[in-house]
């Protein structure tokens, strides 16, 4: 990382030694134990693949802009549709905020000096650049046309592209997770400092360690499914090929047995994360703290237990539909209590505006939205018309990207100058918060109208009376597009011109703002002692 | 370079991210239950599908299973059973710090797992040669050849995942003898030896489960 001798110089006060100035070469950074030199290395990587994801985003809404297939073949497109959802689900939703700021800050916030496993931390990293490998490698060599479903028999005996790599890549990628996963469960256990009890944990802490379980429990089932397909794909096994009387449908099962759970995986970090931020820019204690901490547990639990709302319409039996969907509507109550908690926490805060600020209201009414809509799709009927439509994309992006990619930038912005001991300009962050809201509800609130009137997803072809909101969509995805470009070209620059940060620029709780920015190679000077719940935000001294 | 800096007494074997050899212990048990756990799910997926094509099929699986060597599962359960045994004693011994008992416990455990190999090459080479491996070599042709194939793609996936599981034991199993050689281990830091047991005893369970559910299948209800 490039940083000058002025630098150095400015941070007299500051221990001179931290992890980002402890070595500088390649080899200090490829070889290196540190969580956040890990995490900082797994920005880098995620940073990339949400890059090509946004490409093949682009193209899917380039095609889209003309009722006619005019841009790409039906072939063509059926690959890019694919390519964006894997990489977007496999290789940057899923590591998304665990791999980075969780693994930058689970250990800080438990007050330990770096997760219980630093190998196996590093060793995942090389298996999910591995799994990235492989995927690109599935990507240049002709793409994958399955949807990031896999499903049989796209994926077996009607598929001629790449999908033994492509499940490789999401297989060795869900591994990576297993090992993040499996560190952070050990490290909240057993690492916690002197006064640190499981509620004075702070609430990012609670949902890592929801999400984690989610990735030991769920994660071994998709890796088997995916074993199960390069059988079938590989040595003829029939397992999923009616023909050889095997069960289609089986491959659904298995396959949303994780596949389920693993979109809390994609939501629940970003839940810790606006836990913070709430507490923070409303300088107050978050309301109902063990509800909150206990709903995340809930959503993991429940998670668990709704996977068969994805097959209401393939020849599973009504009443297993039913259980299902009641099921379902129950996660809908730890989601709630999450949201009023936040509103709460709110209410009669003395509200900071700032950068944070504009992310967690943005955040709050994105996960609204999608959450609202998700109770639409899990009633039996409603789903019969409303399945596999644009209305399904718009609810999931409301809640992958409304809620997880918006808290993690928003835990960017956040944590930025812990990380990188630099501020950003804060009227840039407001204007990327908002650019980001509004082009996001632009690209996708168009979708829920497509998809009720019957655009069914995965066509590129449609009737022309479709054509007026997907111009709209793809105009906002320009906006969207932008807004995540905008704080890529300002966060770099504050790398480098960027003013010091002070240990505590936003005044919050927590342990990881009362050690250095950035923070030295073993997080805190001396272990911490921990005397007080979290969020104490009485006593907070202003800066 | 801090590395050392921050450690006055350092304990033989402590990480430096801990701050005692308890804490360390702990944090190598959990983690490797933790790690069995995402095993269990893993081999669950297998379970799971053997047993919805097992009631689709109880005829076919009922005679796929009578043709499996009974005699070399029965060997092979014994084998792994002792290997348990001799393991469990490698964890005993490495609680004394006794590192002659542990190579020899150790060295007893890795000749009952290739013994295993070993007997598994000679079924993988028999079922080879009768024709019995869906997609590569495949002889049946009666009425219920596709649900027979199911059988057998269930018997290879699950048996070579487990196969898969053991040679990976093999290959750790080495890595901790010469560890013990070197004389890594002591009463006070003994924690790989311990949790690559947990390892062992894992992936022998795992055996137990599919003994009777391949090989002991033909024997009950409806066989020829």
């Amino acid at each position: 990382m490039a940083i000058t001798e002025q630098d150095v110089q400015a941070s007299e006060d500051a221990p001179s030694v931290n992890y980002l100035n402890n070595g500088y070469g390649l080899k200090s950074w490829l070889l290196t134990k540190d969580h956040k030199r890990i995490a900082v290395l797994y920005i880098i990587s995620i940073s990339i693949f949400f890059a090509l994801g946004g490409l093949f985003a682009s193209l899917v809404r380039f095609e889209l802009m003309t009722p006619e297939g005019d841009l790409m073949s039906s072939d063509t497109y059926n690959k890019v549709f694919s390519m964006h959802g894997i990489i977007m689900v496999f290789f940057f939703l899923v590591p998304s905020i665990p791999a980075t700021i969780g693994n930058f800050l689970v250990p800080i916030m438990v007050g330990a000096k770096d997760l219980a496993f630093p190998r196996i931390n590093l060793l995942s990293w090389y298996v999910y650049v591995v799994a990235g490998i492989l995927g690109t490698i599935a990507v240049v060599g002709g793409g994958v046309d399955t949807g990031w479903t896999f499903y049989t028999p796209y994926s077996s005996t009607y598929s001629n592209s790449n999908v033994i790599l492509a499940a490789m890549a999401a297989f060795m990628a869900g591994f990576s997770s297993i090992l993040t996963g499996l560190n952070f469960v050990v490290t909240i256990h057993t690492m916690r400092a002197p006064g640190m009890t499981w509620f004075r944990l702070p609430l990012f802490v609670w949902s890592h360690y929801a999400t984690s379980i989610i990735m030991l429990l769920g994660t071994p089932v998709i890796a088997i499914t995916l074993v199960l397909l390069m059988l079938e794909r590989g040595f003829g096994f029939g397992f999923f090929d009616p023909n050889l009387g095997g069960d289609p449908v089986l491959f659904q099962h298995l396959f949303w047995f994780y596949s389920h759970p693993a979109v809390y995986i994609m939501i629940l970090p970003s839940m810790g994360v606006m836990s913070e931020m709430v507490a923070a820019v409303a300088r107050k204690r978050v309301f109902g703290y063990e509800f909150v901490a206990f709903s995340s547990v809930a959503i993991a639990i429940l998670g668990f237990l709704v996977w068969g709302h994805h097959m209401f319409v393939s020849s599973q039996s009504t009443y297993a539909g039913m259980v299902f969907s009641i099921i379902t509507f129950l996660v809908a109550v730890p989601s709630a209590i999450k949201t009023f908690n936040w509103t709460a926490t709110l209410y009669k805060g003395s509200i900071v505006y700032d950068t944070s600020m504009f992310y967690v209201y943005g955040y709050l009414g994105l996960f609204l939205v999608g959450g609202l809509t998700g109770l639409f799709l899990s009633s039996m009927g409603l789903d019969i018309h409303l399945h596999d439509t644009y209305f399904v994309v718009a609810h999931f992006h409301y809640i992958m990207v409304g809620g997880q990619v918006m808290g993690y930038l928003g835990g960017m912005h956040f944590w930025w100058p812990k990380i990188t001991g630099k501020m950003f300009p804060d009227i840039c962050g407001k204007i990327s918060a908002l650019l980001v809201f509004l082009g996001f509800n632009f690209t996708f609130f168009p979708q829920f109208i497509l998809g009720y009137m019957g655009m069914p997803r995965r066509y590129h072809v449609y009737p022309e009376e479709f054509q007026i909101l997907n111009v709209a969509s793809s105009l906002g995805a320009s906006l969207l597009a932008l807004g995540y470009l905008v704080p890529g070209v300002y966060l770099t620059w504050s790398i480098f011109k960027g003013p010091k940060a002070p240990d505590n620029p936003w005044g919050a709780k927590g342990l990881e703002w009362e050690t250095t920015s950035p923070p030295p190679t073993f997080n805190f000077e001396e272990t911490p002692v921990v005397t007080e719940e979290a969020y104490q935000y009485g006593q907070i001294e202003e800066h | 370079m801090a590395d050392h800096a921050l450690h006055h007494d350092h304990p033989h074997g402590l990480a430096h991210q801990f701050e005692d050899m308890p804490q360390q212990k702990e944090s190598a048990v959990i983690g490797m239950w933790s790690f069995l756990i995402t095993e269990i799910l893993f081999f669950g997926g297998f379970f799971a599908t053997y047993l919805i094509y097992r009631s689709y099929y109880p005829e076919a699986f009922f005679e796929g299973s009578s043709h499996l060597d009974i005699p070399m599962g029965a060997f092979n359960t014994i084998v792994l059973i002792v290997s348990s045994l001799t393991m469990a004693m490698a964890v005993h011994k490495s609680h004394e710090g006794n590192k002659r008992g542990i190579l020899v416990y150790l060295t007893l455990t890795g000749i009952l797992g290739l013994t295993f190999l070993v007997v598994k090459y000679f079924e993988y080479s028999a079922k080879i040669e009768y024709g019995l491996v869906p997609g590569l070599a495949w002889h049946p042709h009666g009425e219920n050849s596709p649900q027979l194939a199911l059988f057998y793609s269930l018997y290879f996936g699950m048996t070579g995942m487990h196969a898969l599981h053991m040679i990976i034991g093999i290959g750790l199993l080495i890595w901790v003898f010469v560890k013990a050689a070197q004389g890594t281990y002591t009463a006070e830091y003994n924690a790989p030896v311990e949790i690559f047991g947990l390892y062992w005893h894992f992936v022998d369970i795992v055996w137990i489960f599919l003994f009777p559910l391949l090989y002991l299948l033909g024997t009950q209800g409806g066989g020829h």
